[in-house]
């Protein structure tokens, strides 16, 4: 059964200390909420950018709510490099866990079929490899001579992420975001902030089925208009840029990283 | 007579040309240039009446065609449907490796760059990767990267089909030789002679003494980089696309 919640009840819902998925920027990420996670002093997160973060993960880490990232990468796209990111990075507050696109999805997948672990080409060779203790090389199981790499399967505790509607029966629309679904897939539940919410099943028509993420992986869904602000949200409404360079300039420093979270409206 | 071509217009030109022949080509995020130049081989081969490009930018809700997600880039690589993508890397070694991490040592490295992306995938898989790195410099173009996000080249025990192609700058083009592990200098752009080339790459290269100079767009295509290219280019990197010239 899919709740339906506030925002702030939401919040309460995700505990620190938790393995906790989250979706690119302007695809599916949700900085409205996780500016209440941050009100709210949430601490010690296993964040997995699926498969990479921006300016909601460098938020969490600005906040010191982040104990381990796993991520591809975290940048703020045409706003340049995340500052709060590099600054943990340098400081080592943060345990890293780097990875590569293609290998997070992977991993989801193992955990979305039940399997412990997914092979994947390419990597060998790369200190992406060598630094991770949960991927190894193995040979091909049908042919000797091939090395291959095998990723472990990924399972966070809790998706969050933003999509543009929901119906009353808990059914979520995804459209052409298969990695959101599959990040859903993967985790024990699914929480989703979405634009609106439909009194008519978006399973209904069959047009719009295959893009909808069923119920059966939905904790909670909660309305919040805007919830990807100032990122975009994919095929709804694009990035506000000047408010991702007015972070990015901001969070240049701690303080002014303090300053832009106290001072700036969030989506709520 | 227009504005002269801009440094930047010449490598979009230049991309596309290294583009010539592939039927499917993806851009990653954050890559306005490679963006560019793939939408400018895709209209030059339109109006030349050419065979067909599929491109595919992330990120792109008008330029992309995928329905699965973003997996759906890693598994037409792995399937051998996509002919060429692009690499940067804050730096790039006489190997071909690149590296996306950041500088010193792991993890705490002093200068941290956003990560691997799909770097350690994609340059085992796609046949013509294009390594783009604007800046031209000792510290961008090393004898050995500090971190190698994605390597160079493999042994034969490593299923490889794809790799490095080319190495492009804003002051020269390179080929890559995967046998020998080794780039060439193929021409050096409008202002660059090769002993500023050699003087400002950190790693060892072969034709040192390169007397070619990077061919420029000719005026139609130059017009069609400030037309159609520049608006295609708006939905994805409105700021890139506003500072190029527009059309006459």
């Amino acid at each position: 059964m899919t709740d339906f919640v506030t925002p702030q009840e939401m919040a309460e819902r995700i505990p620190s200390g938790c393995k906790l998925g989250l979706a690119p920027d302007d695809y599916a990420a949700a900085p409205g909420l996780v500016r209440m996670l941050i009100d709210r002093g949430i601490r010690d997160l296993h964040v997995v950018c699926a498969p990479i973060g921006g300016m909601q993960v460098d938020m969490l880490i600005g906040a010191g709510a982040v104990a381990t990232l796993e991520t591809s990468a975290v940048s703020l796209g045409e706003a340049g490099g995340a500052p709060c990111f590099s600054r943990a990075v340098r400081d080592g507050s943060i345990r890293l866990r780097d990875a590569t696109c293609p290998a997070v999805f992977a991993g989801l997948t193992a955990s979305e079929k039940g399997v412990p672990f997914m092979p994947i080409r390419g990597i060998i060779g790369s200190d992406v490899l060598k630094k991770r203790d949960d991927w190894k090389v193995t040979s091909n199981p049908f042919d000797d001579a091939e090395k291959i790499v095998v990723v472990s399967a990924i399972r966070p505790d809790i998706a969050l992420f933003h999509a543009p509607e929901a119906d009353r029966f808990g059914n979520v629309r995804l459209g052409r975001r298969r990695e959101t679904m599959l990040l859903a897939h993967a985790s024990k539940q699914a929480f989703v902030t979405v634009e609106r919410i439909s009194e008519t099943s978006l399973l209904e028509d069959e047009k719009m089925a295959a893009g909808v993420l069923p119920a059966i992986y939905v904790g909670a869904v909660a309305e919040l208009k805007n919830g990807a602000w100032p990122t975009g949200l994919y095929a709804e409404y694009p990035r506000d840029g000047q408010e991702v360079e007015k972070y990015a300039r901001a969070a240049r420093s701690p303080e002014g990283f303090q300053a832009y979270i106290r001072d700036s409206r969030s989506a709520a | 007579m227009s504005e002269a071509c801009t440094s930047r217009e010449l490598m979009i030109y230049t991309i596309s040309r290294l583009l010539r022949g592939v039927r499917h080509v993806a851009v990653g995020q954050s890559s306005p240039m490679p963006a560019a130049g793939a939408m400018l081989l895709r209209a030059l081969n339109e109006r030349d009446g050419l065979e067909r490009v599929q491109v595919s930018i992330l990120g792109s809700v008008k330029h992309n065609s995928f329905t699965g997600g973003a997996e759906e880039l890693f598994d037409c690589a792995a399937q051998g449907r996509l002919d060429a993508f692009f690499l940067g890397g804050g730096q790039i070694d006489g190997q071909g490796n690149v590296n996306l991490v950041g500088t010193g040592d792991y993890p705490n490295n002093p200068v941290r760059w956003p990560g691997s992306f799909g770097s350690a995938y994609l340059y085992f898989l796609v046949p013509r990767v294009i390594l783009f790195r604007e800046e031209h410099s000792l510290r961008s173009l090393v004898e050995r990267v500090d971190f190698v996000s994605a390597p160079g080249v493999s042994d034969e025990t490593v299923y490889r089909r794809g790799g490095p192609h080319a190495l492009l700058t804003n002051a020269a083009l390179f080929s890559f030789d995967r046998e020998a592990g080794r780039f060439r200098l193929e021409s050096t752009h409008p202002g660059y002679g090769w002993r500023d080339i050699r003087g400002t790459t950190g790693f060892a290269y072969d034709n040192e003494q390169c007397e070619i100079s990077t061919p420029l767009p000719d005026e139609a295509t130059l017009a069609l980089m400030r037309s159609r290219i520049r608006e295609e280019l708006r939905e994805c990197y409105p700021q890139f696309a506003g500072n190029m010239p527009g059309p006459g």
